[in-house]
């Protein structure tokens, strides 16, 4: 377990190191001048150049890279040149909104897709199946902004029980702030919703048809214990998988999903960051996600090796 | 049935609206608290280190005072200085400053705060973004507590004007290092909190000098970038208004809605199809003819939804300097093809559009394509991010043609620049220019743009669409918001809630 383990966590450092290199390759090719940006359309030659030296984007491109290493060695994020405010607090104070939202998108589409999928894989070819999978095909046609704005218009605009949009703050009002979350969630939720309950329900059907599926009802094994103890937990390993998988979808969701619902968070920072040319911004903000990303899949592989004993042999 | 049913779900969400104590608080309507929605988000809040507008229009005049103050009609009216002179040969302006103005963090306005700050826009290895309006400048001068006298190399009729935007808002030298996060500055409201990614709050300066005007007490600008989230953050109440609204298209949804009212008014900003000039075959003065032949205004203002004024140079239709050019070169196919022809383009030629991301641009974009192809022009459109037009198409010159608003006021002087990205070089217009520059009759000076208009028209330097127009969307009980934008500017002196 501890070899299989540290395997995959050299695997991970040897992907960011690449990933560093090639998040800095395609960041710097980026066309567009961080300087003429700050100061518009008026700007004169010497103010351009003299503000490109003030924040070293004059620099040869290896310096720069090597600072920037250098920093993110030592937990130094550096200086956003736009905001003028250090990275680490910029994008500390975006995950805030960020995580919670795609946390509580995973946990909600997790909830309703795993009850739907064993559902639709027990229920295999009734109406019921055919009504999740229905469902499922609605969920992932529509675009989740376009699925916010008809929440917004219904439970804000009409109803008034959930905000248009914008973002107290936990600060200010922990309450008012989950309450901001709940209808960008939805959203956010309704195409993973879709994805999962497929995975779930064709998981489901594989392993329904297995032998010791068999087994357990033959020997008379409650429904329940054969659907959920017998048959889902095996179920399970696809559905993590994919589940890992859209957590980073759900990042990029975010970006959108943001926009429509006006939360400052991390997909809002990554849109401004990448318009204002903020390099340094969009450099970190990237190589935490790779991070995150990178943890995620580790904590699959576990979740694997504790679902299934195999990996952690063959792997 | 549909009413009933409808009703009977209000009821439960009426309900569960009390129920939940979290609910948005949208019937509390505080009588000095003002919720204003910005399209665009200010990076820095100092209008000496970034040139973005949404800088001006959150902090200049309401944080940051300059020695003149531009009102609604666009007039130069007092601001820290309570009055100036200007000398027979235009090159000395002595202005008496107010007295007992004090900066939000308690330090007082005097001669030699006002020199500092003005240093600070010409001095050599300034890095203020408007640093060519100021570099006339030869020297600032504190002569006494109360009057600075500024000298200047050559006369400029401008000076004034540029004096009086929020790029030369008065600094103290104790808080100037640090404006860009934390504003301090002369003005009726002070900076009092900033979140990201989401809102500026500014509150009412007790200290500030006349606060009979100043009605409101809190004012917070809230970021909504998505047009849609625009109009439901007004329909639910979260913002009271936009002043500049950025949808056309929506606006008849809020024209219907009894709560707002939609007021139009004008902006400096002039929409041209930026041609340009250094590259054939647009340096041919025929061909540049031909397009302008081909533009229909009122198609591209319907493509507004109306809104616009057409123009036929670059200057704006309030200006009472402005004359109309837009008969120039009326619309004519004809005449458009016969002069392609005629430069040697009887089948017409293939042409690259590159559109900065933004609504106006994107919709005279596809008008312009299908006008110009009707002459035979083959337009290949290219959408473009700001930081790659500006690379691109300003900086590098690597384009055709291009659609984007010249929203700054006085902007005629852009065709007097060398290596300006349209490449247009005419001595004519130069000469012209700088008589408009060194007159210090303003009679005169309107005489003088006239003739400016004219030979750009002439010239056909780009296609001249229409003015943009400033479309206001707020609550009926807010009174006193500006209908104009003369230029990019926060002043909300006489604004309040109706009781």
């Amino acid at each position: 377990m501890i070899e299989f383990l540290s395997r995959r966590l050299a695997a991970a450092l040897v992907t960011l190191a690449l990933a560093t290199v090639v998040v800095f390759a395609v960041v710097e090719v980026l066309p567009g001048d961080p300087a003429l940006i700050m100061l518009g359309t008026d700007a004169r030659p010497d103010t351009l150049a003299a503000l490109r030296a003030q924040y070293g984007f004059d620099q040869p491109l290896l310096v720069r890279y090597f600072h920037w290493i250098g920093g993110l060695l030592s937990f130094d994020l550096g200086t956003s040149h736009a905001y003028g405010t250090s990275v680490a607090k910029l994008i500390g104070d975006r995950l805030a909104v960020t995580l919670p939202l795609g946390a509580l998108a995973l946990g909600w589409a997790l909830l309703v897709a795993i009850p739907l999928g064993v559902l639709a894989a027990w229920k295999h070819r009734t109406p019921a199946d055919w009504g999740v999978m229905g469902f499922t095909q609605i969920g992932i046609s529509i675009p989740n902004f376009w699925f916010g704005i008809v929440l917004v218009l219904l439970f804000a605009v009409t109803w008034q029980i959930f905000p248009a949009g914008g973002f107290p703050g936990w600060g200010q009002d922990a309450l008012k702030s989950i309450h901001a979350l709940i209808l960008p969630a939805l959203s956010l939720s309704l195409g993973e919703i879709a994805i999962l309950t497929r995975v779930t329900r064709s998981a489901m059907l594989d392993t329904l048809r297995e032998d010791y599926v068999r087994t357990a009802r033959a020997k008379g094994a409650p429904e329940r214990t054969v659907l959920f103890g017998h048959a889902l937990r095996n179920a399970l390993i696809p559905v993590t998988t994919v589940a890992g998988l859209i957590a980073g979808f759900l990042v990029a969701g975010a970006v959108i999903i943001e926009s429509v619902f006006r939360l400052p968070g991390v997909g809002q920072l990554v849109y401004d960051s990448i318009n204002n040319r903020d390099l340094i911004v969009i450099k970190n903000v990237v190589i935490l996600f790779t991070i995150l990303v990178l943890t995620v899949n580790l904590l699959v592989d576990l979740a694997y090796a504790l679902l299934d004993p195999r990996p952690r042999v063959s792997a | 049935m549909n009413t009933l049913s409808r009703r009977h779900l209000l009821g439960v969400a009426g309900g569960l609206a009390t129920i939940t104590a979290f609910g948005p608080d949208v019937w509390a309507q505080a009588e000095d608290r003002l919720v204003i929605g910005m399209s665009l988000e200010p990076p820095v809040l100092d209008p000496t280190k970034n040139a973005a507008a949404a800088i001006r229009s959150i902090a200049c005049p309401s944080i940051f005072e300059s020695l003149g103050r531009i009102d609604r009609n666009g007039e130069i009216k007092p601001g820290l200085a309570e009055s100036w002179k200007i000398s027979e040969d235009g090159k000395e302006y002595l202005f008496k400053l107010r007295s007992g103005v004090k900066f939000h963090d308690g330090e007082a306005l005097d001669a030699s705060v006002v020199k500092f700050s003005l240093d600070r826009l010409f001095a050599p290895d300034s890095t203020v973004p408007a640093k060519s309006l100021y570099t006339d400048i030869d020297k600032v001068e504190a002569v006494d507590p109360t009057t600075v006298r500024i000298t200047l190399k050559s006369p400029n009729s401008y000076l004034l004007y540029n004096l009086s935007l929020g790029d030369a808002g008065i600094m103290h030298p104790k808080s100037a290092a640090t404006n860009d996060k934390h504003p301090v500055g002369t003005g009726p409201f002070a900076f009092k909190e900033r979140k990201e990614g989401d809102s500026v709050t500014i509150e009412r300066f007790a200290g500030y000098r006349d606060l009979g005007d100043i009605k409101l007490k809190t004012i917070v600008f809230k970021v909504v970038k998505d047009p849609s989230a625009q109009v439901s953050a007004l329909l639910a109440g979260d913002v009271d208004t936009f002043p500049g609204f950025q949808a056309p298209e929506l606006v008849d949804r809020l024209k219907k809605d009894a709560r707002f009212a939609v007021v139009v008014g004008t902006t400096e900003g002039e929409v041209i199809m930026a041609t340009n000039n250094g590259k054939k075959p647009f340096d041919n003065l025929k061909v540049r003819q031909a397009m302008a032949h081909a533009l229909n205004r009122e198609e591209l203002i319907a493509a507004e939804s109306g809104f616009g004024t057409p123009i036929g140079s670059h200057f704006p239709p309030h200006n009472k300097a402005y004359i109309d050019l837009t008969k120039t070169y009326p619309f004519d196919i004809a005449k458009a093809k016969a002069l392609l022809a005629e430069a040697g383009y009887p089948n017409g030629f293939e042409a690259s559009l590159k559109l900065p991301p933004v609504g106006y641009a994107q919709r005279a974009g596809e008008v312009l394509a299908n006008q110009l192809g009707k002459i035979g022009i083959k337009v290949a459109i290219t959408q473009l991010q700001w930081p790659q037009w500006l690379a691109e198409v300003f900086k590098e010159k690597n384009y055709d043609l291009t659609v984007v608003a010249h929203t700054e006021a006085n902007d005629l002087d852009r065709y007097a620049r060398d290596g300006y990205y349209w490449n247009y070089n005419s001595p004519e217009f130069k000469a012209k220019w700088r008589e408009v520059v060194a007159t210090t009759d303003f009679a005169k000076r309107d005489e003088l743009l006239k003739d400016c208009q004219r030979i750009i028209a002439r010239d056909a330097v780009n296609g001249f669409l229409y003015q943009l127009a400033k479309i206001g969307v707020w609550k009926k009980e807010l009174v006193g918001m500006w209908q104009n934008d003369p230029s990019p500017s926060a002043d909300f002196a006489g604004v309040y809630w109706k009781a």
